[in-house]
């Protein structure tokens, strides 16, 4: 009887205390530990992953990982754990237990569960032993990369055991690295030997880790050996690669000032106009890239292929404008055509920053322009400055043909080196002008969308490469085109050269410094013009 | 005749300036003008221009109340463009032509340090509203933003209370970064930190080609020790910075990078899904949970009318050194320099975090540190909080020339540098 009423007390007590709980699921140890995952303590959150990932509810690994990626919620109003399911008619909520649909909330009612690093990479360790045996061959790849810089020698076993069972390559070279790793902490130092042996080679900054660790302070001296020289070999493959990834910032550095420059290149280059609005014509294609994204917000892709025509197109008219509006009567007098177009620039930020917002815009980058191209552990190029040196190619390439093999060119090329014989040819001149300071100008928005891609888009855009497109169009030679790209590229790679042992302030003034003492040796340049024109 | 035209309007244009000037001068007798000194163009728009919006809305809020000592709150702006040089010269104008009783403004340090012997030769008074390298305390001046012991070494603590052993210190190349770097760099080495775990990498301004500079710090974070890099990168730079970070695949957990000058304005430019878990120090964010914030962050929205717009941390110092002054003001019953700056010490007023900051003898305040963790709204998740409230000090502990130094503008020491092993207050105004 006593005994009876302590059970129903304590049961009393119990319901309760999960009355008070904020989640309930009908499971008492998931109950307890959502309960710990909202204290407001990290540690007692922590412990919360801990107890829930210990319980045996078939639903733990899907739980832990919308707790992860942050598509599991709970409602504050029925205490139920929901998935997030977007309808037409709104954000439903589906019970994560049950898979009953609780009908639309607002975003405001789904409470989220808050995580700290430590607690993210507690959950990711946790689900990667299970991705180990995921049907995926890229899961389980990287659930073993992942567990690599953790690997004990009491692991050994259970690698192999799942080596037997691997056929994918790439997963088994994963397994064979770090069962290797898990046996350079082994007793016998043959063991130990037969592990560097399988590891030497390897680009793994954890192996190369490990292998410093030998190398340094094994007991055995042949070990010892063996790994330095394990170890050396690896430094060379990974100082070679350094290499060619210094090579590769170069020339991305430097398309981004061939793409700042090329629109120069002809209005500074061919026209001889100074055009210190050149930089605002960037900013306006960058603004053209947001606008547009702001129109189509669901396909960043499609609308950043978009901006490219549109950008030409808004800054093409915008030069041509300014080239009939003020240009136009300035011809011969550079002096004035600097300070007018300055006035120019200033007054197009001030636009910018009125009718659009002086803070900086978010434009965001489409998924086939983030990540990265893993070559190797120590290789890896991203793809936006991929693409971009990519099209900084075909700009050029494109620009190229225009000037080269078009009517439009022909007649650009013939008004640049002989006005006055031009006109008695029938050339109008002045609506040349016009066409080829609006190409320049449409080149530059091109840019503009290239950039927004990479940095900020802001009012102030244009002023940070305004220099740096001087700079490249004088040093490559004003009027010639390859002179543009081939000085962009070499000065971006210089730069990134020498960026390691200066940093980038230093860098960029040795950058400057060269170029001044390269104007007095070359005032024309690097690539001259030849011919009358460039006597005129 | 045409000449007689054109005399008889400029003397009609003459006089109706000279009435409104009397006008004016009417006015002004009714009024307290309060300067407004932030950039309203140039690269720090961005930033000053929501300051200035912030200084309006609580001038409006105070004239509602009724304004001040029977008076109304007059906001006089000015436009010093980002120029040093200009912020001197409008500090001028709104001190000696417009009369202004107190002046709310500046961001970088440069625009301080530039506009600081104004205020110390005109003797009035500025409230400095931005987290900044300390290694100052003038007489006509209140931070009411992080001193480095406020927002830098608490940051730090946190890291190395999770095992970060190898630390990058990266910055924009001015004042502010390479004093907190140099303070760091002390109480890091202090701590036991080997130099050769010790990276400190400078950028320019605006720097935009993050390549090789995140390719470094991942080769240097992959040394088998807990990395993290501690950023004091200043403005634009940072969002292709966090876009390079996320690009080559450094997530939070790998190198976690804390940041001194990234708060819920700059997020809202950059896409921060790549970003979620990295960390910030500031002393107030926009997710903190108290009556305080709810209020102010509702009559943001009302005045700004865009219920999307952020706030932030020296938008909170703002708040503060406001209410502080009209406190001050209140309780000297005048608006008079030397009286306000001799009442405001020992003041406290509410902070937004649910306390209350008090000004300190230094002309620093007092504010809890709070540590977030960026989210995928562009929030920030708060994941530490100081268990009390931090006291700016404005010569730090860590630096051989400054740690004999305090600054206390009590009478009668009444030294913004006074040596304590020397017993002498140095003079140096600034």
């Amino acid at each position: 009887m006593m005994l009876r009423l302590l059970v129903t007390l304590l049961m009393l007590c119990l319901s309760s205390a999960s009355l008070a709980a904020e989640i309930e699921t009908g499971d008492a140890t998931l109950d307890g530990a959502f309960e710990q995952l909202l204290d407001r303590d990290f540690e007692v959150k922590a412990q919360g992953i801990t107890a829930l990932a210990a319980s045996d509810n078939p639903k733990t690994d899907a739980l832990l990982r919308g707790i992860l990626e942050g598509g599991l919620r709970y409602l504050t109003d029925n205490k139920r754990l929901v998935w997030v399911q977007t309808h037409a008619d709104g954000d439903h909520a589906i019970d994560a237990l049950s898979g009953e649909d609780y009908g639309v909330y607002t975003s405001r009612k789904f409470k989220k569960f808050a995580l700290n690093n430590a607690m993210r990479g507690q959950i990711r360790t946790l689900l990667a032993a299970e991705e180990l045996s995921n049907p995926d061959p890229s899961v389980r790849l990287n659930a073993v990369k992942s567990m690599l810089d953790t690997v004990q020698l009491s692991d050994a076993e259970q690698f192999s055991k799942l080596l037997e069972k691997e056929t994918d390559p790439a997963v088994r070279k994963a397994f064979g690295s770090a069962i290797a790793l898990a046996q350079l902490n082994t007793e016998d130092p043959k063991q130990r030997h037969t592990a560097i042996a399988a590891l030497s080679g390897q680009l793994e900054p954890t192996v190369r880790n490990a292998l410093n660790r030998l190398a340094q302070s094994d007991p055995d001296e042949g070990v010892r050996v063996d790994a330095a020289t394990a170890l050396a070999e690896i430094e060379e493959k990974v100082h070679f690669y350094g290499y060619i990834e210094t090579l590769f910032f170069g020339l991305s550095a430097g398309s981004v000032l061939v793409l700042a420059a090329i629109g120069l290149a002809i209005t500074f280059g061919v026209m001889g106009v100074i055009n210190m609005a050149h930089g605002e014509l960037i900013m306006l294609g960058a603004y053209t890239t947001y606008l547009m994204q702001q129109l189509m917000p669901e396909m960043a892709g499609l609308s950043i292929l978009l901006s490219i025509p549109t950008a030409f197109i808004v800054s093409g008219l915008v030069g041509i404008a300014i080239e009939r509006g003020i240009i136009h009567f300035l011809y011969g007098r550079p002096l004035e055509t600097l300070l007018a177009t300055f006035g120019v620039s200033l007054i197009l930020q001030q636009l910018v920053r009125t009718v659009i917002s002086p803070q900086n815009v978010p434009v965001s980058n489409p998924d086939f322009m983030s990540g990265l191209w893993q070559i190797n552990p120590v290789l890896s190029l991203t793809y936006n400055r991929l693409y971009i040196f990519a099209f900084c190619l075909l700009v050029f390439a494109g620009l190229f043909f225009v000037l080269k093999f078009t009517r439009l060119g022909l007649q650009v090329r013939a008004v640049s080196q002989n006005r006055a014989m031009a006109r008695a040819m029938g050339v109008r001149s002045a609506r040349v002008d016009a066409l080829t300071f609006g190409l320049g100008a449409g080149i530059a928005g091109i840019a503009g969308v290239a950039l927004s891609q990479l940095t900020n888009v802001g009012p102030n855009l244009g002023q940070a490469y305004i220099v740096d497109s001087f700079m490249v169009v004088v040093f490559g030679g004003v009027g010639n085109l390859w002179g543009t790209l081939i000085g962009g590229l070499g000065l971006g790679i210089a730069n990134k050269l020498m960026e390691p042992w200066t940093g980038a302030v230093l860098a960029k003034i040795l950058v400057l410094v060269f170029i001044i003492l390269f104007i007095q040796k070359r005032p024309r340049g690097l690539f001259p013009q030849k011919g009358r024109a460039a006597e005129g | 005749m045409k000449l007689a035209n054109k005399l008889r309007q400029l003397s009609i244009a003459v006089s109706t300036v000279a009435a409104l000037g009397i006008a004016c001068a009417a006015n002004a007798a009714d009024t307290i003008k309060v300067g407004i000194l932030h950039s309203l163009s140039g690269t720090m728009a961005i930033s000053e221009t929501t300051l200035k919006d912030t200084m309006l809305m609580l001038i409006e809020e105070q004239n509602k109340k009724g304004g001040l000592l029977g008076k109304k709150l007059e906001p006089v702006v000015v436009d010093p463009a980002s120029n040093w040089p200009l912020f001197a010269e409008k500090a001028r104008e709104l001190i000696a032509k417009d009369k202004v009783a107190v002046v709310f403004g500046c961001w970088t340090s440069v625009s301080r340090k530039s506009v600081l012997p104004v205020f110390e030769e005109l003797n009035s008074l500025l409230f400095y509203p931005v987290q900044y390298e300390g290694e100052e305390s003038s007489k006509n001046v209140f931070y009411t933003g992080a001193a480095p012991n406020q927002q830098a070494i608490p940051a730090v603590d946190y890291l190395m209370g999770r095992g970060v052993k190898r630390w990058v210190l990266a910055g924009t190349d001015y004042v502010y970064p390479r004093t907190t770097n140099k303070i760091l760099e002390a109480y890091l080495k202090a701590k036991g930190v080997a130099a050769d775990d010790i990276m400190i990498n400078y950028t320019p301004f605006g720097h935009s080609d993050w390549q090789s500079i995140v390719a470094d710090i991942k080769k240097f974070g992959s040394a088998g020790k807990k990395t993290a890099v501690v950023s004091t990168i200043n403005g634009d730079a940072n969002v292709p910075f966090y876009k390079e970070l996320g690009n080559q695949g450094i997530s939070a957990e790998n190198i976690p990078v804390i940041a001194f000058s990234v708060g819920e304005e700059e997020l809202s430019g950059i896409d921060t899904k790549p970003l979620v878990g990295h960390l910030a120090a500031w002393n107030y964010f926009m997710s903190v949970e108290s009556p305080e914030n709810d209020t102010f962050i509702e009559a943001w929205h009302k005045f700004i009318k865009n219920d999307k717009r952020v706030t932030n941390d020296p938008m909170e110092a703002h708040y503060i050194g406001f209410n502080m002054w009209v406190e001050a003001v209140k309780k000297a019953g005048t608006t008079d320099s030397d009286a306000v700056a001799e009442a405001i010490m020992g003041v406290a007023v509410p902070n937004l975090s649910g306390g209350f900051s008090a000004m300190m003898p230094n002309h620093h305040i007092t504010k809890p540190v709070l540590i977030g963790e960026i989210q995928d709204d562009g929030q920030f998740q708060i994941v530490s909080q100081t268990p009390g409230l931090v006291a700016g000090d404005a010569w730090s502990d860590y630096l051989p020339g400054s740690k004999d130094l305090i600054a206390d503008w009590r009478k009668p020491l009444a030294c913004g540098n006074y040596n304590v092993k020397t017993a002498k207050c140095s003079g140096q105004n600034y």
